[in-house]
């Protein structure tokens, strides 16, 4: 009997499943974009290095539920009223930014500082070395890093449902509530996060192994 | 004649397709130091290795002292040994590597302590003049408190051979004890080796320094593709090789050593 | 302009979740240090069988939220009878989830130590299970030491998940505050700070752990 009631529950949870997709996709599309400037930024001297020194500082020290709450609950005596959803979007892409954006770094400065020199030696100024040398040869260490980022954000959703932005967590918490079958549902959740997560995971896997075997190979050459 | 205190019989090893020792026959009476030559893939470390027990031969078999290496006979069945015989087996054989494998997180006495404490239960009280005394053996015992990165490798390789020491082997292997090291530091590991085969130690010395296995080695074995072509005292061996291979592979040696000694 | 001068008034409040978010903290790390070494060398044992267990535990708990695990254990064990205290189910859940993530830091721990140290060591008559812990997982260890730093950061900010489930930490005690009040931005604001404070430190050690295990092998 609670099989059946699963099986009629299962449109819905994968309604919801789509909805934890999007929040995953638009997230990482904020923390992305706004990662490279952050980590360009950083690496700055001066009053930009320091300023962005310290978001990415506060991003990472402060828990992403705190920060969620903020945004949804902390604006409003501001006037500021958003969507549970689009909170949470915010949310989590502001603070994958911060994240982002030592990875970024991280990889900027794996690429050999010769490379730099060598682009200067031939007239290219700053912005296009950085464009044209240094960029295109960090993504080798940039990418693994992005990767398990995803993946995290991924799950990392579910934190939405606790301030009531619909995803596949909050509404497997309604099903279990209306029809008390805890176990049932969040097993049956647990395995619709398992087989979206772990397909990434595997491609990161792979990644890694062969970005670490093309290194080897420059390394012989 | 006394029993063999090493005995390999008709040792094979295979790694895929390829026979790493074949046929393999070899004996070594206690207190006596047995040299083995050959060019580089020869087959001599995996032999050692076999010896050992850090490779299963894939044919044959190798006694200690007549105890079957790696395998028990009970109930008229050989079964392979367990983690625990295996380890019982090798306290009695001490190994030194080309790479030194000091422990890295451990001082020089730290390192030559631990077999004696954490495998065979010595007290501390007990364990650590002993270790003194070793390092002082091997012309260390300034060096007690460093830690192996602040060692050479020659002080290195001497710290490993007095940590096997620390065990109280029967038998020692050196695996090309000499071959990571600077020129100029090799001379005070041999000059340590010496005096152990000096001292009685029943030695199998895998090396490519010929002027040593001349001079210590009471028996020379020379290998080549994975099987024994030549065996016999040194002088014999270095000065009338009877197999052609031997032979060629002597000649370039020799030449070898002239070309870098040449002024 | 008051409802900032009502933050004394939280702050006993508040800081006694602090306290709870630290108990459970400390709570998960342990157990999550422990299930990491068993399954760490698990994943490297000489049967398949229990490599392939182990390797589907780190899988399975490492691509599932650690908010569904937490409510599997504190609402999903209720429907077979089983009662945890939300506390005790917070702790369990870091502990068992962190467990399979430490797994992956300590095997490559392990995985970095060079193969001629357990040669070394089983040539002193070492047995398997003495190699990994005399020889094998102090030099592991070393490897690891940043990464389980970093893992301890995330588990204190991750613990405000034991909100959802009720047990009374710093988020908790929080949004509860907020309920009665309606001061969410001020409070909010100091919670922020509170993990800051407590963050920020573990971070500047983290870095002090990097610089250590990036600087020799010692």
């Amino acid at each position: 009997m609670s099989w059946s009631i699963l099986a009629e529950s299962m449109p819905q949870l994968l309604q919801a499943a789509l909805d934890t997709l999007r929040m995953t996709g638009l997230a990482f599309l904020i923390a992305a974009a706004l990662g490279l400037p952050l980590a360009l930024a950083r690496m700055a001297p001066g009053l930009p290095g320091r300023l962005a020194l310290g978001y990415i500082e506060v991003m990472r020290g402060v828990p992403q539920l705190a920060i969620l709450f903020l945004i949804y609950f902390g604006l409003v005596p501001l006037g500021v009223a958003l969507h549970a959803f689009t909170a949470a979007v915010i949310g989590l892409g502001l603070s994958g930014s911060a994240y982002l954006a030592e990875v970024y770094r991280a990889g900027v400065l794996a690429v050999d500082p010769g490379q730099r020199e060598a682009a200067q030696t031939i007239g290219m100024q700053r912005v296009q070395v950085l464009r044209h040398v240094v960029l295109p040869q960090a993504w080798p260490a940039v990418l693994p890093p992005m990767g398990n980022y995803l993946v995290a954000l991924l799950k990392d959703t579910s934190i939405a449902s606790i301030i009531s932005a619909p995803e596949l967590m909050l509404r497997a918490r309604d099903l279990s509530s209306e029809y008390f079958l805890p176990m049932h549902y969040y097993l049956l959740v647990g395995g619709m996060y398992l087989v979206m997560a772990w397909p990434l995971m595997q491609g990161v896997r792979v990644l890694e192994r062969r970005l670490a075997r093309g290194r080897l190979q420059g390394e012989t050459r | 004649m006394t029993e063999p205190l090493v005995r390999a019989v008709r040792v094979g090893k295979r790694f895929g397709a390829t026979d790493v020792l074949q046929d393999v026959d070899l004996t070594v009476q206690p207190g006596e130091v047995v040299a083995i030559i050959g060019p580089s893939g020869s087959g001599k470390t995996t032999l050692l290795r076999c010896i050992a027990h850090l490779e299963r031969p894939t044919s044959g078999h190798v006694e200690i002292a007549g105890e079957r290496v790696g395998a028990v006979l009970a109930g008229g069945r050989l079964r392979p040994m367990t983690d625990r015989e295996i380890a019982r087996l090798r306290q009695g054989i001490g190994m030194v590597f080309q790479r030194f494998n000091l422990f890295p997180h451990l001082t020089a006495l730290e390192n030559v302590m631990l077999g004696p404490v954490r495998v065979l239960g010595h007290g501390r009280a007990e364990a650590e003049p002993q270790a003194r005394e070793l390092l002082r053996k091997v012309g260390l015992a300034h060096k007690a408190d460093s830690y192996p990165e602040r060692l050479s490798g020659g002080q290195q390789q001497r710290v490993a051979i007095a940590r096997s020491l620390a065990m109280q082997p029967r038998l020692m292997l050196f695996d090309e004890a000499t071959s990571a090291l600077d020129p100029e530091l090799i001379g005070e590991v041999l000059a340590v080796m010496r005096d152990l085969a000096r001292e009685g130690m029943t030695m199998l010395v895998v090396t490519h320094e010929m002027g040593f296995a001349e001079d210590v080695a009471d028996r020379v074995v020379f290998m080549d593709h994975g099987r024994i072509v030549e065996e016999g005292p040194p002088q014999t061996l270095f000065r009338s090789p009877s197999h052609p291979r031997t032979q060629a592979f002597l000649r370039a040696v020799i030449d070898r050593q002239a070309m870098t000694e040449a002024p | 302009m008051n409802a900032w001068g009502r933050i004394g008034e939280f702050l006993p409040v508040l800081l006694a979740g602090a306290v709870t978010t630290v108990e459970i903290t400390a709570g998960g790390f342990l157990i999550a240090v422990a299930l990491g070494l068993l399954a760490g060398a698990l994943l490297g044992a000489g049967s398949r069988a229990v490599r392939a267990a182990a390797r589907v535990y780190v899988d399975v708990f490492r691509a599932v939220p650690v908010l569904t695990q937490l409510f599997i254990l504190y609402f999903g064990l209720v429907e077979i009878g089983v009662r945890l205290e939300p506390l005790q189910a917070a702790i369990l859940g870091f502990g068992i989830n962190g467990g399979a993530y430490l797994a992956e830091v300590f095997r490559a721990g392990i995985l970095s130590v060079h193969h001629g140290q357990t040669e070394a060591a089983q040539m002193l008559g070492m047995t398997r299970l003495a190699v990994l812990r005399i020889v094998v997982l102090p030099q592991a260890m070393r490897v690891a030491l940043p990464s389980l730093a970093n893992y301890a950061i995330g588990l204190l900010k991750d613990s405000t998940l034991a909100s959802a489930v009720a047990a009374p930490e710093l988020m908790f005690l929080a949004r509860k505050l907020v309920d009665r009040t309606f001061l969410g931005p001020q409070i909010f604001l100091t919670v922020a700070v509170i993990y800051l404070a407590m963050s920020l430190p573990l971070g500047q050690l983290t870095r002090l752990a990097e610089a250590r295990a990036g600087r020799g092998r010692r």
